[in-house]
Parts: C-alpha cells; structure tokens; sequence
C-alpha cells in the first residue's frame, strides 16, 4: 500500500483548501448562517413546532446535509477535474499508485473538508438555538459517512466531467432541487399524501430523515431503511469507481 | 536486462488513427538514447504509454524486468517523467511540489536530496516562491526536479528543451550528462537534432508510428552521413574537366563540390593526387560534414 502517496494527495487537496479558505470554508459557514437568520429566526419564530422540535432548531440538520452535500460533490470532483483539466494529471497517473489509492486521497480529503463545515455549521447553529443532540455518535458517523458517500459520487462526476459548465451540471440541477424537496426545511408527512410517496422515489430524504433522527429522534423513514440506502450508494458509487479505473474511463487515452 | 524493452507495440487511438505499430525497442542500462521524429510520428504516445498514462491496444513492455501492466508499481517507481507541456499547480510553492512528488512515489522525506537537487537545477534560491512567479525556463526545470525527485532510475524527457533559450538548453544537456554519470538511463524525444548528436548514445527515429532506424549516434551519421568538399580553383583547364568528370564535382557559385560518403577513405587523397598531378591551383578550401538532420531527413524522405 503506498500509505505516503495517499497521504502526499490528501496533504495537497487539504493545502489547497486552506490556501482558498474563504471560498472553501467562510463561503459556506455564511451561506448556511443566513439560512438560520432568515429562516431560523425570522421565518421560523412564527412556525409551530414539529413533533415537539422548535423550528429553527428543526432546520439545522437539513441545513448541515444541505452544505455537506454540495461541498463534498464539489470538493472531489473539483479536486480530480482541475489536474485533467490542467495536465498535472500526468504525475498521478506515472506514479506507482493505485486506483484504490488515489480515490482514498482524493475523497478523504474532500470528505475532511465537508466534516470540518459541518461542524462549524453545527457549533455557528448553537449561537442561533439551542442545541440537543441526542444520538452523537450517530450525528458524526452519519456526518462521516454521508461526506465519504457523496465525495465518491462527485469523483465519478469530476472524472466524467471534460468542461467546467459538467462539474456544476449534476449539483445545480439534480442534487440542490433533491435537496431543498427532500425535507431540509420541512417534514415529509407535512406534505400532501401524494407528494409524501413521490418523495419516497428522492434518495436524499432517507439522508436527511437519518441525519435528523440523530440529532432530535424524529424521522419520516426508519433508520434502518436510511443506512441501507446510504450504503447502498456508497457501494454503488465504489463498483463505478473500480470500472472507471479499470477501463480507464475518460482518464487514459 | 534492459532498461526498457518494448516488444512488439501497437497504438490504436479511438477516432481510428494508428499512432505505434510494431515496435520493438531495447534501451540500454545507463545509456542516453534519444527518439527523432517529426511531430504528429508516435514519440509521445510512446512515451506516453510506459510512463502508464496511456493505453496500448497490443504488445509488451518491461522496465528494468517488471512488466509495466502486471506489476506497475514496481516498474513504475523506476521511471520518472518530464512531459512535453509544463503542467504545475501554479500556487504552490517550488518545494512542496517537489515534495508532493516524491511522496506520490512512496519515498521517505528528505530535504537534503531535495534541496540537492533544487541547487543542481539552479532553482534552489527559488524553493519557496510560488510557481507562477517563475520564468518558463525555470518553471521546464521545476519539472525535471519533479521527475528526479523520486530518485528514479530511468528518466523520460519529452522534448525537453522546447521553447527553451540556447543558455538553459546547454545548461540542461550538462544535468542530463551529469546524471547519466550518476546511473541514471535517459530516454529523451526532440526535434532538435543537434541535442540528440551532442547528447545520446544512441538514437531512433521513428516516422508515422513506425521504428525505422535505431543505431549508435556516430555510426548512424557514418553509415548515411556524407561529407562535402567544397573547392575553390583558380583557373579553369582542359583536365580540369577530366577531374570534374571523374569525381562527378558539382559546380555551386564560384565552387566544386566533391560528395562522399564518411567512410570513403581514399577519395579524398586520390583527389588531391589528382591536382597535383594535373598541375591545377586551387585557392581555398572547406570540409563540411553532413548533420544529423541531414541524415534524419534522408531517412524519412525514403
């Protein structure tokens, strides 16, 4: 296993992040702060509680998944694009390093900088609520594991992708709609009966229905039925991986 | 063993263009050989396709013994590779791209090769600037520094002196040699031919995806060079005419050519025999030997 190459990505994608810490990190701590303001505060003051929850505490685990989503798809499959698109590519590819190996660098370094948002998400929530969490453990499992997910899915997106205007296709126009619809701001069964079951067809409600079930035990799936989804995913996205690398997809000539 | 040997290669791109065919190549341990060839005729793909950036449609290819498909890894972290394009993160410094590097081929930390490396490049003055503060020169020589900083045994240059100022050129034929000095195998691609007849052991050319000649630099220019002798007589006589046709001389301006081939030892003093016995003054005269270009042309021209 070439532990120090794994380990000479990740540094280099961690340093990158850190070199661009407004856009990477103040970016969206301030987005996701708004939402609590307008939201949370303003809005939310004047919505009854759901199942016991106040409101703008009710939001902040779909806020996290909301930022933790689009950060991790765009972090990793920025990460891969840019040496495509720059020809540094080169090195990795010349390098006695595995596929397996370069997608662990890649996409736990993409997954690090989407936990550590979302917990400065969590501890800028604390300043607006007051916050009760009461499965941690789970909270930052379901953290990890989401983030791991979703860098591995915006891998696959970062390698498909050949122009800047792909990378941002599938995040824009599939994931944000999935996500806003899939109860970031609101609970499944408040919804009309029709659109509950439509819902059921959106993977990002089992995400967001997990994540909130950690924080206040309140959910509209079962979480076993959530983690399998998850993981269902997480393997799909890893056999997707293997044969992108194994043929050599969009990568070698 | 050879450093590298290649059996029998091909080259199939998508959109249908054959870019290798057949190729059957052994490199030497510690030996400079550089590929000729004009653009478009296969030299990068080659390249391209030991260093594992590449696919190959057939064929085998083994570096210093380990099979580069079934165990890259090994074969891999032999090689080291200076691409034809300068490609770099421009906002990082010199020595963490170095560092980067080395720490994608699995070596242990060392700053004080690094740093040996950065002072034999010139570039150590520089280790903590930012690449895009560089000059382009600079920046071609951040990438030989990359390549070598994995203390490879094989070293790949694709056209490394393109674009580059006659100063640094000469300056990178001296690393080059010196590294060559040191172990290190030197596989380099160029268009400029008196960089393959200054630095390589032996040379190759290769002309739409096909090997045409590989042979030892000096014995390649022996076998198809020639050399001309350019003659300036000072007056015209009725045997001149006899030497003109018995040498085939060609008249150019206010000169006779003689052409011959490098290994012709005796035409030379036959000529001059010749002249003397014929009473005829000659005024001046030039030797020229024909370069590797020269040479390289014919080649492809056939």
């Amino acid at each position: 296993m070439n532990i120090r190459g794994i380990f000479a990505i990740y540094k280099f994608e961690m340093s990158r992040t850190f070199r661009t810490f407004s856009q990477s990190i103040i970016s969206p701590v301030l987005t996701t702060s708004l939402y609590f303001v307008v939201f949370g505060s303003a809005i939310g003051s004047r919505i009854e509680d759901i199942d016991g929850t106040p409101y703008s505490s009710f939001i902040i685990p779909g806020l996290i998944m909301l930022t933790i989503l689009s950060q991790s798809i765009s972090n990793s499959s920025f990460g891969i694009f840019f040496p495509k698109f720059s020809g540094t590519i080169y090195e990795i590819l010349s390098a006695p390093i595995s596929p397996f190996e370069i997608t662990i660098g890649y996409v736990c370094a993409a997954a690090s900088k989407s936990v550590i948002v979302g917990i400065i998400i969590l501890l800028t929530s604390s300043f607006f609520v007051n916050l009760n969490i009461i499965h941690p453990v789970w909270m930052f499992f379901l953290l990890i594991l989401i983030s791991v997910t979703f860098s591995l899915f915006g891998f696959i997106i970062g390698i498909w992708a050949n122009d800047f205007q792909k990378i941002q296709l599938i995040p824009t126009f599939i994931i944000t709609p999935l996500t806003f619809l899939g109860g970031s701001f609101y609970s499944i069964d408040m919804l009309p009966e029709i659109w509950q079951k439509i819902s059921y067809f959106n993977p990002i409600v089992y995400l967001i229905s997990a994540f909130r079930w950690s924080f206040y035990e309140h959910t509209d799936i079962s979480i076993i039925v959530s983690l399998t989804t998850i993981l269902g995913f997480l393997i799909l996205c890893l056999i997707a991986i293997y044969y992108i690398f194994k043929l050599g997809y969009k990568i070698k000539v | 063993m050879h450093a590298i040997e290649i059996s029998k290669l091909d080259k199939r791109y998508d959109n249908g263009l054959k870019a290798l065919t057949n190729i059957n190549l052994k490199v030497k341990k510690g030996e400079i050989f550089a590929l000729l060839g004009p653009n478009g005729a296969g030299k990068s793909s080659l390249i391209n396709i030991i260093c594992g950036i590449a696919k190959k449609n057939n064929g085998k290819i083994s570096i210093l013994g380990f099979d580069n498909i079934s165990q890259y890894k090994q074969a891999r972290s032999l090689i080291g590779l200076v691409p034809q394009e300068i490609a770099t993160d421009s906002f990082e410094k010199v020595i963490d791209t170095l560092k980067f590097s080395r720490g994608l081929f699995n070596k242990k930390k060392s700053s004080t090769y690094l740093d040996k490396i950065l002072r034999d490049l010139s570039l150590f003055e520089k280790k903590n600037q930012q690449i895009r503060t560089l000059s382009g020169g600079m920046k071609r020589r951040v990438m030989i520094a990359k390549a070598l900083s994995h203390e490879p045994k094989i070293l790949f240059l694709d056209e490394p002196t393109a674009g580059v100022d006659v100063e640094l050129r000469k300056n990178l034929w001296k690393n080059l040699n010196d590294l060559k000095k040191n172990g290190v195998t030197i596989f380099l691609t160029t268009h400029y031919i008196e960089e393959a007849e200054q630095l390589a052991d032996r040379v190759g050319v290769i002309h739409e995806g096909k090997i045409i000649v590989v042979e030892k630099t000096s014995k390649l220019l022996e076998k198809l060079g020639k050399k001309t002798l350019k003659i300036s007589i000072k007056k015209k006589t009725e045997s001149l005419k006899l030497i003109i046709k018995k040498y085939s001389l060609k008249k150019s301006v206010s000169h006779y050519l003689l052409n011959y081939d490098l290994n012709d030892k005796n035409i030379v003093s036959n000529f001059f025999k010749d002249l003397n016995k014929n009473q005829i003054e000659f005024e001046d005269l030039e030797i020229k030997k024909s370069s590797l270009e020269e040479v390289f042309l014919n080649l492809i021209d056939k």
